[in-house]
């Protein structure tokens, strides 16, 4: 039995209602970004890789509406308990989620310079990379919408094979380079490359410690300070 | 932090107002030199609960106590503590400003006169130590001979919360204490609490959440005559353990 509604709630409910309906379309917006950047970079698309630098716009203009829209409900409507919680950590995952779509457009921007015709051995592992991050991101974002905190830990648990296989490929590219130091631009593209999908998991990864903490009030960042 | 001494504790505490059950089996624990707040809806219990500690429910007729009520470990209804001596160290200030129509100087000291405690120039000292510690001193120092019902709201307010720290009692029950106020004296009296929970032990029954947020460091949510839920109040307004808390504080109880 949910008890009834006062018209105040009732417009909190409205006013939260619509901040994580721009959340949704703002993760929804740099998953975008990033699945371009890795098709361009597979298809050596420059013109498309451009336009997604373009399109970062969008994703700035969707942090600065969440962030009014945060300061707003805390100036007028003092919330408390899980609508605290969820405003909190509104204010943080959209620092995250800025951070991918800025991610998405430095992948962008090394499209130039990773050829496809002739790619790095290590380049060739980049899509599979990519689309576990990309799995991430989807994961999350279901977590968020079903504020579930289960699959949130999926997504913190997903982490560390990724920083794992990023060590692996720089260590590959290393040794590619040291065999044939013509493809010393190739490799560095492609190191930054792998460098920036292993950052888009680690934002992920702290959408998904928010979620958690928006679920059951508990911060896990930093286990051992706690 | 480790838990601060038990002030004011009930235990399976009931009370009926004759058929009308007030307070359900309420245990609750009021540490000393804490500021606690009693939040909840009008008729859930808060306001019975803080005159339980005083015994101003005793008043009412057809009223009924069951349970365990104790001062530092001792009983209420016991042989063992008058009512005049329990009243003399559990002082309470209402919800009006209720000066008596008396110089200020006569309401400031009115309960150490008939506790018989001080007389002559002591009652001056004592009137400018209470004054002084409700901030109250330097705007009535020239008139402690002229009419306490001429004060403003929030400055008689000051003199009831003086006049209940005049018998120099261990605990302050407050009932709505700033609800006649305005804002910037009701903030002005929250600032006074805050300190006056330095000394005394202060609880506070509230229909202000966010006062309750504000002032409190432990809070107490009371719905139907049930203590819910009691905590430390930053717990209680970011992450309540019962749903009817969480509905409470967020507003969706209707």
């Amino acid at each position: 039995m949910s008890p009834p509604k006062s018209h105040i709630s009732a417009e909190l409910e409205q006013e939260l209602t619509f901040l994580k309906a721009r959340i949704l379309e703002m993760a929804g917006l740099v998953g975008a970004h990033v699945a371009g950047a890795v098709a361009a970079m597979v298809s050596g698309d420059v013109a498309a890789a451009r336009s997604l630098v373009a399109a970062d716009r969008q994703v700035n203009q969707a942090e600065l509406l969440i962030d009014e829209r945060c300061i707003r409900i805390l100036a007028l409507r003092q919330p408390a308990a899980s609508d605290l919680r969820f405003v909190a950590a509104a204010l943080k995952m959209v620092t995250d989620l800025e951070r991918i779509g800025d991610l998405a457009v430095k992948m962008a921007e090394q499209v130039p310079h990773l050829s496809p015709a002739a790619p790095l051995g290590a380049a060739q592992a980049l899509p599979g990379m990519a689309a576990e991050v990309e799995g991430m991101l989807r994961d999350v974002l279901t977590a968020f919408v079903d504020v579930d905190p289960k699959k949130a830990e999926q997504v913190i648990a997903a982490d560390p094979p990724i920083d794992a296989l990023a060590a692996r490929l720089i260590e590959q590219v290393e040794s590619e380079i040291r065999r044939d130091p013509s493809v010393v631009r190739a490799g560095v593209a492609t190191i930054f490359f792998v460098t920036h999908i292993e950052r888009i998991a680690d934002h992920a990864t702290n959408v998904a410690e928010m979620i958690i903490y928006l679920a059951r009030g508990q911060d896990v960042r930093h286990p051992d300070l706690t | 932090m480790a838990e601060p001494a038990a002030k004011l504790r009930t235990v399976n505490l009931n009370i009926h107002y004759g058929d009308f059950w007030a307070l359900k089996n309420v245990t609750a624990t009021i540490g000393a030199h804490r500021l606690t707040s009693l939040i909840g809806p009008s008729g859930c219990g808060k306001s019975t609960l803080l005159r339980a500690f005083n015994r101003m429910n005793d008043l009412i007729p057809r009223c009924r106590v069951e349970g365990r009520i104790e001062l530092d470990g001792q009983s209420l209804s016991g042989p063992g503590l008058a009512v005049t001596t329990l009243r003399r160290r559990v002082g309470m200030v209402f919800q009006r400003p209720n000066a008596f129509p008396l110089s200020i100087l006569e309401n400031v000291v009115y309960g150490p006169v008939i506790h018989r405690a001080a007389r002559g120039r002591d009652l001056v000292a004592i009137a400018e130590r209470c004054l002084s510690a409700v901030g109250l001193w330097p705007e009535v120092k020239d008139r402690l001979d002229g009419e306490a019902l001429a004060l403003s709201p929030e400055q008689m307010q000051r003199l009831c919360i003086a006049r209940a720290i005049a018998v120099e009692p261990e605990v302050l029950l407050m009932d709505e204490p700033c609800s006649a106020l305005d804002p910037i004296s009701t903030l002005r009296i929250e600032t006074l609490m805050r300190d006056l929970s330095r000394r005394y032990t202060v609880l506070v029954v509230t229909h202000n959440m966010q006062q309750a947020a504000r002032i409190s460091d432990e809070t107490g949510f009371l719905l139907l005559g049930e203590l819910v839920e009691m905590g430390p109040t930053a717990e209680l307004f970011t992450r309540p353990r019962d749903r009817r808390t969480e509905d409470y504080v967020t507003g969706r109880y209707g």
